[in-house]
């Protein structure tokens, strides 16, 4: 890529700071340049967003049918999945797939459901309710 | 408490904390093209049985930690590094080493990372930084990737230190053992044997994910998704493959023209014309990367999506994987002076 080739499309990152690429100069030698971003990469990262929230709508859904319990709307919401969560609360991954489960979810101890809501950052009630009042 | 540490810049975390670590260490002749090309960062591999956020499991460089390991072996520096199961024993280590005047690498998780924007905290664990410093409850951060140096506080730094999940960094922390000065002949050497190294993870890796044929495989792979996946899933999984390529820490063209920096500068320490010649094919490697990137765009932003598109997806890997291929086989056959 030569150094007039670099595109400054100004993306997330770029707000914060500028991201080093390697381009060639005149003469074909290297150089480093900072990049503001590029159309082509925000538009991929927008894609995973947007992904991530298609599976928290679902989720949500699913919740709302009784076919899934509030952990799975909660680890869509955090972009975890079950190893994630496993390895975060210490629960195995066998009892987090059941606590993922609408019935075994209503039978969860009051300390069992203090662990993930603290993982998920916000109190029993919300988690059981799904509402979250983010910043 | 404050280290004497200059922050600076580096395209990848990695490169960016061997390269800075090293040159703490008095050791000024490792640049980050040096430190990747040393340290045979350059590599491809796609796991098909393993998802990342749902996606395909791609790589541009090599395994994490490697880099830095494999540059101070070469170099003859010893390496410190150790995981921690206590969170108190990582902070002591850490405060100990800062307290010795010894700025240290940690391995982190971006998701609780707070000085990087939202939009890029995944639960991705192998990012690096340097601890350099402590003012009251701050720490003192040099991340490579940002421009200016930052802070977390001891709360902040101890959960992205025991982030969890895959590649989990345990509290991990690194640093160079011991200051010994490194001879042109030393550099020389590693380059040497980086380069070897490298040419046999891309040309020999068993296996048909890995490597050139890793690519080749990939290409394939592609031209099958828009049926196999449908168009909305492949256009996803296009979009990983781009970021994976793109994203913070590959200088642009997935590593490939960070690479072809690397060489003009081994270039500079053996005069034999080839290595340009070489560097110019792997520049070339990374413009087809930036162009299949532009193509894959084109699809998950759905301007285009017919599997005439997909098939062109696949015809760019196809040639990346020749040019790299004839670029690496040239460098095999390098005769380097004795």
């Amino acid at each position: 890529m030569k150094k007039d080739e670099l595109p400054q499309d100004l993306g997330a990152l770029g707000k914060i700071t500028g991201e080093v690429c390697y381009v060639t100069d005149e003469s074909g030698n290297y150089i480093t340049q900072l990049s503001n971003g590029w159309e082509v990469k925000s538009s991929a990262l927008e894609v995973a967003w947007k992904d991530v929230e298609q599976r928290i709508m679902d989720a949500q859904q699913k919740v709302l049918n009784k076919e899934a319990s509030p952990i799975l709307f909660f680890m869509e919401l955090r972009v975890m999945d079950i190893p994630i969560v496993s390895a975060y609360t210490g629960f195995w991954k066998w009892q987090v797939k059941k606590h993922l489960k609408y019935d075994a979810f209503q039978k969860l101890s009051e300390s069992r459901l203090a662990k993930y809501a603290e993982l998920f950052e916000v109190s029993v009630d919300e988690l059981k309710t799904m509402k979250v009042h983010e910043a | 408490m404050k280290l004497d540490f200059q922050h600076t810049q580096a395209a990848h975390c990695e490169n960016g904390v061997t390269t800075s670590l090293l040159r703490h260490h008095g050791v000024n002749q490792i640049t980050e093209p040096l430190a990747f090309g040393i340290g045979s960062g350059l590599f491809f591999i796609y796991i098909p049985f393993m998802k990342i956020n749902n996606g395909p499991a791609i790589a541009f460089r090599t395994q994490p930690g490697l880099i830095f390991s494999r540059t101070c072996k070469a170099l003859n520096i010893p390496v410190a590094r150790k995981k921690f199961r206590s969170k108190a024993e990582a902070e002591k280590i850490l405060m100990e080493c800062l307290a010795a005047g010894q700025p240290v690498g940690c391995q982190v998780g971006v998701y609780y990372l707070t000085y990087f924007p939202k939009e890029y905290r995944f639960h991705f664990n192998a990012h690096n930084l340097i601890v350099y410093g402590k003012e009251e409850d701050q720490f003192l951060i040099s991340d490579p990737v940002m421009e200016m140096a930052t802070s977390l506080s001891s709360y902040e730094l101890e959960r992205v230190r025991f982030a969890k999940g895959a590649f989990a960094p345990r509290g991990q922390l690194y640093y160079p053992k011991e200051k010994r000065p490194v001879t042109d002949e030393q550099v020389k050497k590693a380059i040497r044997t980086g380069i070897h190294r490298n040419i046999n993870l891309m040309l020999r890796i068993p296996g048909p994910i890995a490597g050139i044929r890793g690519i080749r495989y990939t290409g394939k792979k592609i031209g099958q998704w828009r049926d196999k996946l449908g168009p909305k899933t492949a256009g996803s999984y296009l979009a990983q493959l781009v970021r994976m390529q793109e994203e913070i820490g590959t200088g642009g063209g997935g590593f490939r023209f960070i690479y072809a920096a690397f060489l003009q500068e081994a270039y500079t320490y053996f005069q034999i014309p080839e290595l340009i010649d070489i560097s110019k094919q792997f520049t070339k490697s990374g413009d087809i990367w930036r162009s299949a990137a532009v193509q894959a765009a084109g699809i998950y932003k759905g301007r285009i999506g017919s599997q005439a598109d997909f098939n062109v997806m696949s015809e760019f890997l196809y040639t990346a994987a020749d040019i790299e291929k004839q670029a690496f086989q040239d460098l095999a056959k390098i005769k380097w002076p004795a």
